[in-house]
């Protein structure tokens, strides 16, 4: 017999759970995860989930990592299959030396043949028909069962599972005691017959301190409240539903008139996405604060109404969570491959204002951003998520609020300063250069201020005009608004030692970007910028002029980011390098690791002596 | 259409109770085709307006894209205008609405914009019953790209082009009354005696009104093979009798002789007296309604004046329980949660 390697680590390992879709196993997955956090150590948890309800596999990927790294790493060392539609290929998909971990009830087939992973055979089937007889109960503390085998397998401190379970039911007590016994039935079955067999261990650590853990829809619902959003309109679609599922659970926590029990906001499921953003730019010209939020699908149907909030210089706020295109494309995977589409959206010359959160935190305080963005600049401002981190949970600083915070509503004239004025008001008349001009709210002076809002061409007192130098002279205003825009959006976050090559990414790329660099800069000398708005500031441009080789990291497959850089700023496209994930699934920091370097090769940056033996050219 | 309006109003020109003069009413200069239905429509809402001592600037007028969907710059020049996308007047009159219910939503829209590219929108904002008034100005046809059937075009009449519509004509009154709408009415542009007091009983009206104004387009659709002509029109209305509109607490000044009419009591209070011959069927059922509609199109005539009335209709934001503040007054110490919660909160994500 050979010596099998024994993959072996302390809280730095990458577990799967393979599942079947409806079969309740994403609570007790998330008991596992929320136990390592609990534990203090850093965790992050991905679930990738089948466009279904009941049935189709699921996987649930949960990196531990005490250095913090949250993106995804690539390879699985430890696999719990539970999933006999996709076993052979979970089984064929976990790392050399890594831990098989299945239900022994009946006995593997002969193709699950390798030698070099150890197996770990727990029979969960029997162990839960002989302690439960309702159907549902047998599934539900099946997954349970084998979270109290991971907690022997994996060294974890047992109490703290038990009081995750006295939380989560800390309303159903009744139910605390059988799940607590379901993950006892689990530990002493490993321990008894799996003792000493898993080398990786998740120990209690404190490097959490007061992190929590959120999904970006929630934190992105929950930034509408505090920006006060009063108006949502949407229309279902995957990944954005929990978005305004999170704006209503914090409006009925928040929002509830004490007295009346009536609602200080007001949510409307639309016919479409058309009517979405109708309702948006409906609410928001009459003085409120709207959003809707939409992913890739939506963002086509809306592009119409975009130009005319545009045009028209109508706030509207949107939350794009992006999903893979094109058409319905992989509706439950991730992409980055809105990006054209939405900064572009509509027909004319139009662009928007975009804004790219990389965490939960950023979810929230770039939706707060947005709609101060929105009021100031009298646009559209589309939230760039995505899937990945809209729906997963991901480990963050906390939220929080400065009370001193005001809300800027923007250039927006009162009955008071309508009265007040010396010369004529024209609507779309930029009085102070900065491309934005002030505008009124209906109802707001019984003699002043009223003017007619229409796609169609304007003066700068807003009355219909085909004359094509009036046209002109508001297309180039807004050329000047977006101006302003560049020096009001979020800035580009540089982290740069003067080196000759720079990498930039933006959203959920970061967390495995950073991962990379770190192991990339043990050899070379690289920056790092991240892009955190459209238009972007001078400072994007500058990074670029200042370095010879730019690797741009995106998750689409057309380079979309590339693009907009190219076509926004005068740069040279041929120092860019793309290094594209198209797979819908997060990019890993391995794949990062790998392409990156195999250009760095290529090109001999790392080692100019050799440049000439190796060739240069890209 | 004219094109030089005269600005002298005599001095002591009537002002109504509000003390607002009719000019303020009044808006832009029409750049519609003279003759244009469209135009009397836009004059019965500067006088419903001015009779029911409207503040202009209460009102908000939205419509979408078309002939018809242009006339909101025509009339109430002191009230703030949104002509928006094609089709979609109905989601923007929503938006706007739920940010401030105070206001009079005024939404205009016409057959193409409302039977076609933006029947999903017009049967979802009746199903909603959103707290407006939904005048269609029904000529049949696409009059801005010069006089294309529209859905509304019955099957068999021919425009200017000459060619008859094989289709089947979408009726939206029928449609307006199966989705729920609390009040509905078909006028036609050229009986103003009957289209004013139903525009006032529109405004009056909580919830949902609905107003299908018959309105021929001259240039295109006024031949006499079109149903949608004023000839043709003229010539099969089947009006359901003479209504006078009487706001609540003013004098009633007509004498009605007893069993002559019957009042429909609005919302607010005000009612709607009509005539003799609009007594024979419940106004309040929706089945008598869509009876009535099919009985007079057997006829080949077009039934006209008040069809629907549901005096206990609610609105959207009853159904979805706002305050009473409207949500754009609301300030942010009312809407923001501030940093108190935050504790409590990132502790339940720990």
């Amino acid at each position: 017999m050979t010596h099998i390697k024994t993959l072996s680590a302390t809280n730095d390992c990458v577990i799967r759970f393979a599942n079947v879709n409806g079969s309740g196993s994403a609570s007790a997955n998330n008991l596992f995860s929320k136990a390592v956090f609990r534990l203090g150590v850093p965790v992050s948890a991905k679930n990738i989930f089948p466009s279904n309800i009941q049935g189709l596999p699921t996987w649930f990927e949960v990196r531990v990592n005490e250095h913090g790294y949250l993106g995804r790493r690539g390879g699985y060392d430890f696999m719990v299959a539970v999933n006999g539609q996709t076993m052979h290929k979970d089984y064929q998909e976990l790392l050399p030396g890594g831990y098989f971990f299945y239900d022994s009830s009946k006995r593997l087939p002969d193709s699950y043949d390798r030698s070099d992973i150890h197996l770990i055979g727990v029979p969960l089937t029997d162990i839960t028909n002989s302690h439960y007889s309702d159907p549902r109960q047998r599934q539900i503390f099946k997954n349970i069962i084998y979270v109290g085998a991971l907690a022997y397998l994996l060294d974890m401190d047992f109490s703290v599972f038990e009081d995750s379970i006295k939380t989560m039911f800390a309303k159903k007590t009744k139910l605390i005691a059988p799940n607590i016994q379901a993950l006892r039935l689990g530990f002493d079955y490993a321990e008894e017959h799996h003792r000493d067999v898993c080398q990786l261990n998740i120990h209690r650590r404190d490097l959490n301190g007061d992190q929590i853990l959120m999904e970006g829809n929630a934190a992105a619902g929950l930034g509408a409240v505090y920006a006060g959003a009063t108006v949502a309109g949407w229309y279902p679609i995957t990944p954005l539903t929990s978005v305004i599922e999170a704006f209503e659970r914090y409006c009925r926590a928040y929002r509830v008139d004490q007295k009346s029990g009536r609602h200080k906001f007001a949510i409307l499921q639309a016919e479409d996405e058309l009517a979405a953003i109708g309702m948006v730019i409906g609410a928001s010209w009459n003085g409120a604060r709207a959003f809707t939020a939409t992913s890739g699908p939506g963002v086509s149907l809306m592009s119409e109404f975009l130009g005319l909030a545009y045009f028209a210089e109508i706030p509207v706020m949107l939350m794009d969570i992006q999903r893979t295109g094109p058409s319905t494309g992989m509706p439950t995977r991730t992409q980055q491959s809105d990006l054209i589409s939405a900064a572009y959206a509509s027909h004319g010359d139009t662009k928007h204002v975009l804004l790219f959160p990389s965490n939960p935190k950023e979810c929230f305080e770039m939706t707060v951003t947005g709609f101060d963005l929105a009021d100031r600049l009298q646009t559209p401002v589309i939230l760039m998520s995505d899937l990945d981190l809209g729906m997963n949970v991901h480990q963050c600083d906390p939220i929080e609020w400065d009370d001193n915070r005001v809300y800027d509503r923007g250039k927006v004239l009162d009955e008071q300063q309508l009265n007040d004025l010396s010369e004529r008001w024209g609507r779309y008349l930029d009085v102070d250069g900065d491309g934005i001009p002030y505008r009124t709210i209906p109802g707001t002076h019984p003699e002043k201020g009223a003017f007619f809002t229409r796609g169609s061409s304007h003066d700068e007192y807003a009355a219909y005009t085909e004359d094509g130098m009036a046209y002109a002279r508001g297309m180039t205003r807004l050329l000047v608004k977006w101006d302003t825009a560049k020096t009001l959006v979020p800035a580009a976050e540089i982290d740069s030692a003067k080196a000759d090559i720079g990498v930039i990414y933006y959203g959920t790329s970061a967390y495995s970007a950073q991962e990379a660099l770190d192991q990339l800069r043990r050899h070379h000398s690289i920056d790092a910028m991240r892009i955190k708005a459209f238009p972007f500031g001078e400072e994007v441009a500058a990074f670029i002029e200042q370095h010879s080789i730019i690797f741009l990291i995106e998750q689409n497959r057309d380079a979309q980011m590339k693009t907009l850089l190219v076509n926004e700023l005068t740069i040279d496209p041929n120092i860019i390098i793309s290094v594209l994930n198209i797979d819908g699934m997060p990019i890993t920091a391995e794949f990062l690791v790998t392409e990156i370097q195999y250009h760095l090769d290529q090109l001999a940056v790392h080692n100019p002596d050799n440049q000439q033996s190796t060739g240069g050219a890209a | 259409m004219t094109y030089v309006r005269p600005n002298f109003r005599h001095p002591e020109s009537h002002r109504n109770a509000a003390g607002y003069s009719i000019k303020q009413y009044e808006g832009a200069l029409s750049t519609l085709c003279a003759g244009c239905g469209h135009d009397s429509i836009s004059a019965a809402i500067i006088k419903s307006c001015f009779d029911l001592n409207l503040a202009p600037h209460k009102i908000a007028k939205i419509s979408g894209i078309g002939c018809s969907s242009k006339t909101p710059t025509y009339f109430l020049g002191k009230a703030h205008g949104f002509n928006s996308v094609h089709g979609r007047m109905p989601s923007v009159t929503t938006g706007a609405n739920m940010a401030n219910k105070d206001l009079l939503y005024l939404g205009v829209s016409g057959d193409g914009d409302s039977a076609s590219i933006g029947l999903g929108q017009f049967a979802h904002v009746i199903r909603r019953q959103l707290n407006m008034v939904y005048i269609v100005m029904n000529n049949g046809c696409y009059g801005l790209t010069k006089g294309q059937d529209s859905a509304t075009a019955d099957q068999g009449s021919a425009g200017k082009r000459g060619v008859a519509s094989v289709f089947d004509s979408i009726d939206l009154c029928q449609m307006a009354l199966q989705l729920g709408a609390g009040l509905v009415a078909r006028c036609f542009s050229g009986d103003k005696k009957q289209l004013i007091p139903i525009i006032k009983a529109a405004i009056k009206q909580r919830g949902f009104a609905f107003i299908d104004v018959i309105s021929p387009c001259v240039t295109f659709n006024n031949t006499p093979t079109s149903t949608k002509g004023y000839e043709w029109v003229r010539d099969h209305l089947e009006a359901s009798g003479t209504i006078d509109f009487i706001p609540d607490k003013t004098e009633i000044t007509v004498d009605y002789p007893p069993g002559s009419s019957r009042a429909v009591t609005l919302h607010d209070g005000s009612q709607l007296h009509l005539q003799k011959n609009a007594q024979d069927y419940d106004l309040a059922s929706r089945k008598a309604a869509m009876n009535r509609i099919e009985t007079v199109k057997e006829k080949h005539k077009i039934l006209t004046g008040l069809i629907y009335h549901n005096p206990d209709a609610t609105d959207t934001h009853e159904k979805i329980q706002t305050v009473d503040t409207a949500l754009n007054a609301l300030s942010q110490d009312q809407l923001c949660p501030g940093s108190e919660v935050l504790a409590e909160l990132n502790a339940q994500l720990r």
